[in-house]
C-alpha cells in the first residue's frame, strides 16, 4: 500500500510535536519560568534566544518548548475522556436499546445544542482557571460524535450472526461488547479521537487565551498568545511562534486523522 | 458500402482497457457487430463480461479509469470514437439515446420528471422552457403514463419503477434517436412489469424505426426481444447469430450452457423432464483473464490449444459467427 | 408541511428545558461552586452582600423549588438581574445581540461566498494541482487558531498596513467588520470548501449525472442543471450547524477585536462572577443555536422532495 501524503505528513507532525512534549524541558535552553531577566526584554529572535524574548526577558524557545507539555496533555487526557465517555455510552445504548438507549439519545442531543467550547467555558468558569479544570472541562463536552459513531455500530453489530452466537453460547454482555462489538468500531473511533485532539488542542488554546486555562506564570500557547498581544507592535515574534506551535500540531493531527480515515474507515471516505 | 445497405452503426474491433496502480488490462478485447436502420440486436453475457462498458464507449461516456483503447465506431459510416466532445454531445441524446438499469438512481431526485424529459427539448430542438414542458407531457402520454399533466409534476420518488423506467424510455426517445441503447431495462424491475417495459420499448421504436441495442444478462430476455443476439464472455464476443436459432443450435459451449441453464415453456413436453443444467466454475476478473480461450477453465471440452491460443471468429452459415476451436 | 414544522418548532422546547436545567444544574450544585457560597469568606466578600445575594436568589430553597422558579422566571423572558450591573440581563443580552449577530453573518457569509465555490473547482478536476493546492489550504484553515489568525491579521492591516482599524466596533460597518468576520470566517470556510468537494465528488459519480450527460448535456450544463442543487442540499447542513457553533466560537475573536457581542459579554460575566448573566448568555446562545439548526431542517425538508411528505 502507497504511503499517503497527508499519513506521512500528518504522522511527521504529530511525532514531532509529541516528542517536544515530552522532551521539552531538556530541549530548553532556561526554566520558562524563573529566567526573568529585564535587561532582555523584547529581543527579537537571535542566536542566543531562536524565538526571541518576551516582556520579561524569558526566553520565547524554552517557553514554547515547555508549552507543549500542557497543550499535549490536555489534548491527549481529555480526548481519552471524551472516548472512554462516548465509547461507553453508545456502545451500550446500542448493544441494550430501550430506556438507556433514549436516555443517552437525549444526552447526546443535548450535548450537541450547546456549543462545545461555550460548553466547557461554563465548566471552566465554575471550576476556577487550572490544568484539571482543563482536562475535566474539554473531557466533558466532546464526546457526541464518538458516542454516535460508535452506538451505529453497535447497533449494526448487535444483529449479525457471530453476536447472536455469542450469546446463544451465554458470553455475558460486557464480554460480546468488549470482544465483539468494540474492535468493530475502533477504526471509526481511532479516526474521531485523533482530530478531536486537534480540536481540544485549539480548545485550551482558546481557553487559554481568554484567561480561563492554565494560570500565568506556566507557559501554554494559549497564554503566551494572550500576554503577546499587549506588544503586537513592538514585538510581534512574541505571537508568532506560540500560534505556529498550535498551528502546527493540530496541522498534523487533522492530516494524520485524515490519512487514517482513508486506512481505517474506508466507507466515509470520499471517492478520488 | 454506401445508402441503403450501410449500417446504422458499425463496431469494428473494439478494444477498450482497464486502467489501475498494478497496470492496464483489456476489458473489451477486438469487438465488431453492427446494426442495421430499425434493426434489433442483443447483447448477452454475465456482468463484468464488458457488454455494458462496450454500449458506454458508443455513447462516448467512457470514464477513468475505463478508456478506448482501440477500434472504430461507426454512426451511418461516420467514424465517431475520435469526435472532439461537442460534437459527440449533438449525437447524443439526439442520434444515440441510452436508458440504464436503476431508473431510481439514473433519475436526478430533486428535479420533476417532466423537467428531466423537458430537458431534452430545450438541448437539442432549442424549445423554450414553456414549450418544452408541454412536449414532455406529451411524451409521458406516449409512454402511456396515466395522468401524464400531473405525473410530470411528480418526483422520480413518488413513481412506481416501471413508471420511472417509462420516463427514462420518454427521455431517451424524446427526440426520436436512429438508436436506442438499453442496458439492462427491466433488471430492477419486478418480474410482472418487466415484460410490459419491455413491449413498450419495442413498440414505440418499431413505430419511430429506432434501432435497439439491448444489453442483458437474460438470454431469453434478449431472444424474445432481439432479432439477433452477440454473446459476450470475459470482453470477448464469442457467439453471433439470430436468436431463432441460437436455442435450438447454439455453437459456443459458453452458449450452450446459457441456453441449458434456461428454463424454456414446452420443453418438458418435448423432452421429458429434464434438469436445468448451471455452468460449473466462475467468471474470471478483469484483471486475471486466462491466456488462450478465455472460457478454457470452464470448458468440457477444453483441450491443449484452448489453454494457449486465442480462437478466431469463424464464419458459419447465414451470418453466424463462433470463436471456438470445437464448435459445433 | 405546515404540521412538520410545527411539530419540529414544539420539539424545540424540551430540548430547551433541558438545557436550561443543565445549566441551572452545573451552577448550583457542583460543590465549590461560587453560587453555593461556601468559597466567598475565602474571597473575601462582605458576608453581610453574601447573605442579601443568597436571599435574593432564593438559594435556601430545595434544588427543584428553586428550578421550578427560574423556569416559570425564564418563561416570561426574564433571565434574571445582572449581580455587577443590577440591570436586568435580558437588556444587557438584547444589546449585545445585534453586534453578534452580523458578526456571525459575516463570518458565514465569508465561508459560503469563499468556501463553497473552492470546493467546487476543487472537485469539478480532482487531483489536478488546483484541488491539490485547495485542499491543504482548508486543511490549514481548519488547523488556525482564530484568535491567532485574527492577530496576524490585525499586525498585517490594521498595524502595518493601516486598512482596517485594529479592534473595536464603531458604526458596526464594514470597516471595523471585516477583519473579525475573516478571523471567525476562516475555518468554516475551510470545512465548506470540504464538504462542498466531497459532495460533489459524490454526486458527480451519481447515476443521473450519466444520464444527464447521455442527454448530450455539455458538462456546464451538467453541473448548473443536475449538480449544483443537489450538492447544495448536502452542503446545507454544515452551514446550518457552523453558523449556530460560530456564535460559540467568537467568543475568542469578539474578545480579540473588542467587539460588543454576547461573547465578550460572557467572557467578562465569567471574570466578574456575576452568574445571572452567564447563565442568560449561555443560554441565548444555545437558543440561537437550536433554532438555527432548527431551520437548517426545516429548509432541508423544503428543499428536498424525497423526504418532503414523510
Amino acid at each position: 500500500m502507497k504511503i499517503r501524503a497527508n499519513l506521512a505528513i500528518g504522522g511527521g507532525l504529530t511525532v514531532l510535536a509529541l516528542a517536544v512534549g515530552i522532551f521539552g524541558p531538556w530541549l530548553a535552553h532556561t526554566d520558562p519560568i524563573m529566567d526573568a531577566n529585564l535587561m532582555n526584554a523584547e529581543l527579537p529572535p537571535s542566536r542566543e534566544f531562536w524565538f526571541g524574548t518576551d516582556q520579561q526577558g524569558r526566553d520565547i524557545w524554552s517557553r514554547v518548548m515547555y508549552g507543549a507539555q500542557i497543550s499535549l496533555t490536555v489534548g491527549v487526557v481529555s480526548q481519552l475522556i471524551n472516548t472512554a465517555i462516548g465509547t461507553a455510552l453508545g456502545v451500550t445504548a446500542g448493544y441494550w436499546g430501550g430506556w438507556w438507549d433514549d436516555f443517552v439519545n437525549g444526552l447526546t442531543n443535548l450535548m450537541l445544542a450547546i456549543p462545545s467550547l461555550i460548553f466547557a467555558l461554563a465548566i471552566m468558569a465554575i471550576l476556577g482557571p487550572g490544568l484539571t479544570s482543563l482536562l475535566i472541562a474539554l473531557g466533558l463536552t466532546n464526546w457526541s460524535y464518538t458516542c454516535r459513531i460508535s452506538r451505529a455500530q453497535a447497533l449494526a453489530v448487535k444483529s449479525q450472526g457471530y453476536v447472536q452466537a455469542a450469546r446463544v453460547l451465554g458470553y455475558g454482555d460486557f464480554r460480546i461488547m468488549f470482544t465483539q462489538i468494540l474492535p468493530n468500531t475502533l477504526g471509526p473511533i481511532i479516526v474521531i479521537a485523533t482530530l478531536g485532539m486537534g480540536g481540544t488542542i485549539l480548545a485550551e488554546a482558546a481557553l487559554s487565551f481568554l484567561g480561563l486555562g492554565v494560570r500565568p506564570p506556566s507557559p501554554s500557547w494559549g497564554s503566551m498568545l494572550s500576554d503577546a498581544r499587549e506588544t503586537i507592535t513592538t514585538a510581534p515574534w512574541l505571537s508568532l511562534f506560540p500560534g505556529m506551535a498550535i498551528f502546527l500540531t493540530v496541522l498534523g493531527l487533522n492530516l494524520l486523522g485524515d490519512g487514517l480515515r482513508d486506512i481505517l474507515d474506508p466507507q466515509s471516505r470520499s471517492r478520488r | 458500402m454506401s445508402g441503403a445497405n450501410m449500417p446504422l452503426l458499425s463496431v469494428e474491433d473494439l478494444h477498450i482497457s482497464l486502467t489501475t496502480d498494478a497496470g492496464r488490462f483489456p476489458a473489451v478485447e477486438g469487438v465488431s457487430f453492427s446494426i442495421a436502420r430499425g434493426e434489433t440486436v442483443g447483447l448477452v453475457g454475465e456482468s463484468g463480461c464488458g457488454k455494458s462498458i462496450t454500449a458506454l464507449s458508443i455513447m462516448g461516456l467512457l470514464r477513468d479509469p475505463l478508456g478506448l483503447a482501440g477500434g472504430k465506431i461507426k454512426l451511418s459510416g461516420q467514424e465517431i470514437q475520435n469526435l472532439p466532445a461537442s460534437q459527440l454531445r449533438a449525437l447524443r441524446g439526439k442520434r444515440i439515446a441510452m436508458i440504464f438499469q436503476e431508473p431510481m438512481t439514473a433519475l436526478n431526485p430533486l428535479k420533476a420528471v417532466g423537467t428531466q424529459i423537458a430537458e431534452m427539448f430545450v438541448l437539442h430542438q432549442g424549445a423554450s422552457w414553456r414549450e418544452a414542458e408541454a412536449k414532455a407531457v406529451d411524451a409521458l402520454t406516449q409512454v402511456k403514463v396515466p395522468a401524464p399533466a400531473q405525473r410530470a409534476k411528480d418526483f422520480p420518488h413518488q413513481l412506481s419503477g416501471g413508471m420511472r423506467q417509462r420516463v427514462m424510455i420518454a427521455i431517451a426517445l424524446a427526440c426520436e434517436p436512429d438508436l436506442l441503447i438499453a442496458d439492462e431495462p427491466t433488471t430492477a424491475l419486478d418480474v410482472t412489469v418487466q415484460s410490459e417495459i419491455v413491449d413498450l420499448m419495442k413498440e414505440l421504436c418499431a413505430a419511430r424505426g429506432t434501432a435497439i441495442l439491448m444489453i442483458s444478462h437474460d438470454l431469453g430476455l434478449v431472444t424474445d426481444t432481439c432479432k439477433r443476439v452477440c454473446v459476450m464472455y470475459a470482453g470477448r464476443i464469442v457467439e453471433q447469430q439470430d436468436s431463432e436459432r441460437i436455442f435450438n443450435s447454439p455453437q459456443h459451449p459458453y452458449t450452450q450452457g446459457l441456453v441449458a441453464s434456461l428454463p424454456r415453456l414446452g420443453m418438458r413436453a418435448r423432452h421429458g423432464r429434464r434438469r436445468l443444467t448451471e455452468i460449473a466454475g466462475v467468471v474470471p476478473g478483469i484483471t486475471s483473464y486466462p491466456a488462450g480461450c478465455r472460457f478454457h477453465p470452464r470448458c468440457t471440452r477444453r483441450t491443449e490449444i484452448c489453454e494457449t491460443v486465442v480462437p478466431e471468429l469463424t464464419a458459419l452459415a447465414e451470418g453466424s459467427l463462433v470463436r471456438c476451436h470445437h464448435h459445433g | 408541511m405546515a404540521g412538520f414544522i410545527i411539530r419540529r418548532l414544539l420539539q424545540m422546547v424540551p430540548m430547551l428545558v433541558a438545557i436550561a436545567l443543565l445549566i441551572f444544574v452545573l451552577f448550583s450544585v457542583i460543590p465549590g461552586s461560587f453560587a453555593t457560597g461556601q468559597q466567598d469568606e475565602g474571597l473575601g466578600l462582605d458576608m453581610a452582600v453574601v447573605t442579601r445575594m443568597r436571599q435574593e436568589l432564593g438559594l435556601d430553597d430545595p434544588l427543584h423549588v428553586r428550578f421550578g422558579k427560574y423556569v416559570a422566571q425564564l418563561a416570561t423572558l426574564d433571565l434574571g438581574i445582572s449581580f455587577r450591573s443590577r440591570q436586568p440581563v435580558a437588556d444587557m443580552i438584547g444589546a449585545r445581540m445585534w453586534p453578534s449577530l452580523i458578526l456571525t453573518a459575516a463570518a458565514m457569509g465569508f465561508a459560503i461566498v469563499i468556501g463553497v465555490p473552492l470546493g467546487f473547482v476543487a472537485a469539478l478536476r480532482p487531483g489536478s494541482l488546483v484541488d491539490l493546492g485547495l485542499m491543504i489550504v482548508a486543511v490549514s484553515g481548519l488547523s488556525l487558531p482564530k484568535f491567532w489568525l485574527g492577530i496576524l491579521l490585525m499586525y498585517l492591516f490594521a498595524l502595518t498596513l493601516g486598512w482596517f482599524p485594529s479592534f473595536g466596533y464603531g458604526d458596526g460597518g464594514l470597516y471595523h467588520l471585516t477583519l473579525p468576520a475573516i478571523a471567525l470566517g476562516v475555518s468554516p470556510m475551510a470545512l465548506l470548501a470540504r464538504t462542498t468537494r466531497a459532495a460533489v465528488l459524490d454526486i458527480m459519480n451519481a447515476d443521473f449525472v450519466r444520464t444527464a450527460r447521455s442527454k448530450g448535456m455539455n458538462e456546464y450544463r451538467v453541473v448548473v442543471w443536475h449538480v449544483l442543487r443537489n450538492a447544495l442540499v448536502l452542503v446545507l447542513t454544515t452551514i446550518g450547524l457552523q453558523f449556530g457553533s460560530l456564535l460559540g466560537q467568537g467568543v475568542v475573536v469578539e474578545k480579540l477585536f473588542a467587539w460588543p457581542g454576547i461573547g465578550s459579554l460572557l467572557v467578562d460575566s465569567v471574570f466578574q462572577r456575576d452568574i445571572p448573566a452567564v447563565q442568560g448568555c449561555i443560554l441565548v446562545i444555545s437558543l440561537f443555536f437550536l433554532v438555527i439548526n432548527t431551520s437548517v431542517d426545516i429548509a432541508y425538508k423544503l428543499i428536498d422532495p424525497r423526504i418532503r411528505y414523510n
